[in-house]
């Protein structure tokens, strides 16, 4: 393990029945780094982020999680981490303020630093005309943003994101790659799933899984060279498609 | 085939669809291409008689959706955005039930179906329930397609699939094309607007361009520049404040800025150097249809 990895994964692995979801995954995230965590639906992306997260337990072999083993210190491992998805991140029935409150609250924040942090987002994502408005009215780009933002305010050292910027548009995707490209700078861990292909050009390193493998680990560039293609698009089919 | 009139749907103070006007061709691939919350499901309800407009006119080969709502409802096939078959009947039985409602026979139109069907045809005794991702949705299009529609009407069908599958789902719309029949799909990977015949650009409720990606990707008509830099995040905030911006972004691992009059790149790289941001490249970029589409949201803002 080199000293700046926040996640080390040897030979993870996860069997449901006679299916194996994930097959003996090997893999180090850096300090600060983003990485992309591409694969066709199916391909075991999820199952692998749920036991890093320490929600599902490994079959065998291990992953460290900002220092912590998911399979013996998986509470440490919870407290480490930010997640949001698409689907689920934020209660659209609290205001703003509320829910950064919330998710600071269940992370163990002192009040009062909480009450600076909270007031320090909204600040930040020029939510100030909104902090007492609910969630579920504000437009979906700045629901995504302030989902992500939340999700970092106990300054995890991992934050999975999981598609996190479907379905909004294009200013948003790029102002949403700020705020990632930002918080990596400040060492903050960013593990990110996505199907926009051309996002995975924005991350430091990425890896592709097919059929519960990793078929893919490196940078973008070189990922592109290594097989001989010129985009992602390609990349992405000539991985998935030699697979039944 | 299609003629959306100066269509418009509130929903309390909100306007989800606003005068919306534009049509579509008789075997076309139409795309409504936009983000979540732009109005695109909303204009496809209508269109399928599942929600009233509150203002404007919308017909199908010339009947008015609202008052021949049966010959609407007879004549389009109609894919949700989330998944709307049966689950606890069979693959065969879900198509089965959709020809009887529609007075038909599997048999009789086998033949629009068949290419698609035969990918399920191993799996016609399972509940569609315990079907993957990509086998339901090709279920809920043979469903749509069973009783020979004028028009297919696709909410958002690639939206959560991956590239491979997504590329497959729309060659096989392609194909269905040449049977003549017109295809309405929904969509919010820009992208996607290249595999279309004609696109509608919208946002906010608002259609902001309705033309071929060709023509849509030749109106941007700003200068588009690449920059490069050891450290990008700086560069992008130094070339956010220089005065010929008209807006900049960070895209991949570079910074894109547009500007309204040429540029020098030797110039700027200077100017960069001088700001502290070490590195730089500078070159010339193609627009491509995000471009265009930010360009428009700002120009509708």
């Amino acid at each position: 393990m080199t000293p700046t990895a926040t996640i080390v994964a040897d030979r993870l692995t996860r069997r449901f029945g006679s299916f194996t979801a994930v097959n003996a995954i090997s893999f180090e995230v850096r300090r600060g780094e983003i990485f992309g965590f591409l694969g066709a639906n199916g391909a075991g992306k999820t199952t692998a982020i749920k036991m890093m997260s320490g929600l599902l337990m490994p079959t065998e072999g291990t992953a460290m999680v900002g220092g912590f083993d998911v399979s013996t210190e998986a509470e440490q491992v919870k407290r480490s981490i930010g997640y949001m998805s698409q689907r689920f991140s934020l209660y659209a029935d609290l205001t703003v303020r509320e829910n950064i409150r919330f998710y600071g609250g269940i992370y163990g924040l002192k009040k009062a630093v909480l009450n600076e942090r909270a007031e320090h987002l909204i600040r930040d994502l020029g939510l100030d005309a909104e902090a007492d408005r609910l969630v579920g009215e504000l437009p979906l780009g700045m629901k995504q943003k302030l989902a992500f933002s939340t999700a970092l305010v106990h300054d995890p050292a991992v934050v999975f994101l999981d598609e996190p910027t479907s379905g909004v548009d294009p200013i948003t995707r790029r102002q949403f790659w700020e705020m990632i490209t930002a918080a990596a700078d400040r060492g903050t861990t960013i593990l990110i799933t996505t199907h926009y292909l051309d996002e995975a050009e924005y991350c430091h390193r990425i890896s592709v899984m097919v059929d519960g493998t990793m078929a893919a680990y490196d940078t973008p560039s070189a990922v592109k060279s290594t097989l001989g293609v010129h985009t992602m698009d390609e990349v992405f089919l000539k991985l998935t498609r030699t697979s039944p | 085939m299609i003629r959306f009139d100066q269509v418009v749907k509130r929903y309390g103070n909100t306007t989800a669809v606003d005068r919306a006007t534009f049509t579509v061709e008789r075997g076309e691939l139409f795309g409504l291409i936009g983000p979540d919350g732009a109005g695109k499901s909303s204009m496809m309800r209508m269109l399928v008689t599942l929600l009233l407009p509150d203002d404007g006119t919308i017909t199908l080969d010339g009947h008015d959706v609202v008052a021949d709502y049966r010959f609407v409802r007879r004549n389009v096939g109609y894919m949700p955005g989330t998944f709307s078959l049966y689950t606890d009947l069979t693959v065969e039985e879900n198509l089965q039930f959709f020809a009887n409602v529609f007075g038909t026979t599997i048999q009789e139109n086998y033949h629009l179906i068949a290419e698609i069907y035969e990918q399920l045809a191993p799996f016609k005794d399972r509940r569609a329930g315990a079907l993957s991702g990509g086998m339901k949705q090709k279920l809920a299009l043979c469903c749509a397609l069973i009783h020979r529609p004028l028009a297919l009407i696709l909410d958002e069908p690639t939206t959560g699939v991956d590239a491979v599958s997504r590329a497959e789902f729309w060659s096989m719309l392609r194909r269905l094309t040449t049977t003549g029949i017109t295809i309405v799909v929904s969509t919010p990977y820009l992208e996607e607007a290249a595999l279309c015949d004609r696109v509608g650009l919208i946002n906010d409720g608002r259609l902001m361009q309705i033309d071929t990606i060709g023509g849509i990707v030749a109106s941007y008509d700003h200068a588009l520049w690449r920059i490069d830099a050891d450290n990008t995040r700086t560069a992008l905030q130094v070339l956010r404040e220089h005065p010929a911006a008209r807006a900049a972004y960070l895209y991949r691992s570079s910074v894109m800025m547009s500007t309204d009059q040429e540029l020098d790149p030797e110039h700027l790289t200077h100017e960069l150097l001088r700001s502290g941001v070490t590195g730089a490249r500078v070159s010339r970029a193609q627009p491509d249809i995000e471009d265009r589409f930010m360009d428009l949201m700002l120009e509708h803002a």
